[in-house]
């Protein structure tokens, strides 16, 4: 188990930091690339940060939940709830209604393709 | 700046750091392709997004005066003694070590920006690609008569930075006498933490009710009515502290005397009081003035808000409370933090030549204690609007609480752990 995850961070490692290598080399190469659906979903994400820790992994022992790893329709269904209102909540459901589908689909599939874990 | 020299420098810093503690300075970088100056929540937020969205290949220096950070956000606990200045006090060793920014322990105190350099009081420069802007905000003690001397003479406090005057009002409370008067002067919005004011006329007003029950607390506001979360923080008052807690809207402090502890207003009577915590009005951090780039009223920094690009100094970026901010952006910590990573991200875009995000979202969500075991808060959600070229709130997004509760008190202190973690850890 432990293994496992050690080797998916290492493999997540890797992809990004050959994303961002894509990105450095693409700056000799193209005048004005594209910004990445991944570089935005990441963005996206980090609206979630303050309170939910950065990449979704908050400080242990917190009443906010980690998002980092959560299954994909989990997160996506939960922030629904809280955006209609079926959910209870103090301040989910008023931030949830700032997003629309297409981005709370985007920070699901962002948080669920990280590894669980903590902040220190 | 070459990569050899990062290497070394950062080197130094850490094996330095680890023998000396956080307070020994690091190699000063010639130059770097970030420099940040400012580590509160805009700074250090911008220091360490900009080496995440990068992966570490933009080299950061991040320039501080502070030898460790010190949270405005739950200071007002400090003031009411149920926490210690400890509790809110975190290292930037993270920022180090962690995530490879230089942190520079000295102060800014010059912007060449034509020669896109940074000079330092202790003689350094550094040359930059990019610059980000956190200085936070000047208190303006001038427009207050006689609070410049006050305040020096540290007989009239305000700990809106929180440090060492945080516990000197504290200790000023503490040994005032029961039936004595605690008065806050509010100056007119826009300033740093619109709640801010209120929640600490509520905590004091907790102390006072605990240990000197016949007390009473002054709110002397320049504004007409609460700032922020007004019917949330008057129920509490009427509630919680009846006959204590005293809110007098239209009170603009124009002059203070220290000798007879009062304040003088435009029109209204004098108000005497035993502790005086009188806020003046504030702009945007002294160096943003001094370069010139508080642009707006020579008060606040205009930017472009899909990057936090000053609107007069090409690759400068201001971020935090010394902004104009756009329609009901509050000057928060949670602000300067989500403003931070929009300008982190907008900077390794232009660095990397690819297009900053067309579509930029801040969110916001601001506790405040009512008592020392109960919170309210107001959240928001902003979106970039291409066409008005500023951030709007989402139709239909945010609110406040429904009422007061000790649940909202744990995810109070839980913002505020897992902020100062996504900060600075």
């Amino acid at each position: 188990m432990e293994m496992d995850r050690v080797a998916i961070n290492a493999r997540a490692r890797r992809i990004r930091r050959h994303g961002a290598l894509l990105v450095l080399l693409c700056a000799w190469g193209c005048a004005h690339a594209q910004v990445t659906p991944a570089a935005r979903a990441r963005s996206l994400a980090a609206t979630c940060a303050a309170c939910h820790g950065t990449e979704g992994r908050p400080v242990e022992g917190q009443p906010m939940p980690a998002l980092a790893g959560l299954p994909r329709e989990r997160i996506a269904t939960e922030l629904r709830a809280f955006r209609d209102g079926s959910r209870p909540a103090t301040v989910m459901q008023q931030l949830a209604k700032g997003y629309s589908d297409a981005q709370i689909d985007a920070l699901a599939a962002y948080f669920a393709a990280l590894s669980a874990g903590s902040a220190r | 700046m070459k990569r050899r020299d990062l290497v070394q420098g950062l080197l130094s810093g850490g094996a330095l750091a680890a023998l000396g503690g956080c307070a020994t300075p690091a190699a000063v970088p010639a130059s770097a392709r970030v420099v940040v100056i400012g580590a509160g929540y805009g700074g250090a937020t911008a220091a360490k997004y900009v080496r995440l969205f990068s992966d570490g290949a933009v080299d950061v220096v991040l320039v501080e005066p502070q030898p460790a950070f010190v949270s405005c956000p739950v200071s007002n606990l400090v003031v009411a003694g149920v926490r210690r200045l400890d509790d809110i006090t975190r290292s930037y060793e993270s920022l180090r070590k962690r995530h490879g920014v230089t942190v520079v322990q000295d102060r800014a105190t010059a912007i060449d920006l034509q020669g896109k350099r940074v000079r330092l009081a202790r003689g350094a420069e550094i040359r930059y690609d990019k610059l980000v802007l956190a200085p936070g905000i000047e208190l303006m003690f001038g427009a207050v008569q006689g609070l410049a001397q006050a305040q020096a003479d540290g007989t009239i406090l305000q700990a809106w930075k929180a440090g060492p005057e945080t516990e000197a009002l504290a200790r000023q409370l503490q040994s005032m006498r029961d039936g004595g008067v605690y008065a806050i002067a509010v100056p007119e919005a826009p300033y740093r933490c619109p709640p801010g004011p209120y929640e600490r006329a509520s905590v004091v007003a907790s102390y006072l009710k605990r240990f000197k029950p016949r007390s009473k607390v002054l709110i002397l506001d320049a504004n007409p009515d609460v700032v922020s979360k007004p019917a949330l923080f008057k129920k509490a008052w009427a509630e919680l502290y009846p006959g204590l807690v005293e809110y007098l809207p239209l009170h603009k402090a124009a002059a203070v005397d220290a000798k007879t502890m009062s304040v003088k207003f435009e029109i209204s009577d004098d108000v005497k009081a035993d502790v005086l915590n009188v806020l003046p009005p504030m702009r945007a951090g002294t160096l943003a003035v001094e370069a010139g780039l508080a642009n707006a009223n020579r008060r606040w920094c205009q930017v472009d808000f899909l990057s936090f690009a000053s609107t007069l100094a090409k690759d400068v970026h201001v971020v935090g409370d010394s902004i104009l901010a756009a329609p009901l952006m509050p000057k928060s910590a949670h602000m300067a933090n989500a403003h931070a990573k929009v300008a982190a991200a907008a900077i390794v875009a232009e660095l990397a030549g690819a297009e900053v995000d067309a579509h930029p979202m801040l969110t916001n969500t601001c506790y405040s204690f009512v008592s020392d075991s109960e919170a309210v808060h107001v959240a928001s959600v902003h979106e970039y609007v291409a066409a008005e070229r500023t951030f709007k709130t989402v139709a239909g997004s945010g609110g406040v609480s429904a009422a007061r509760s000790q649940l909202e008190a744990g995810f109070a202190a839980g913002w505020a752990a897992n902020i100062w973690a996504d900060t600075l850890g």
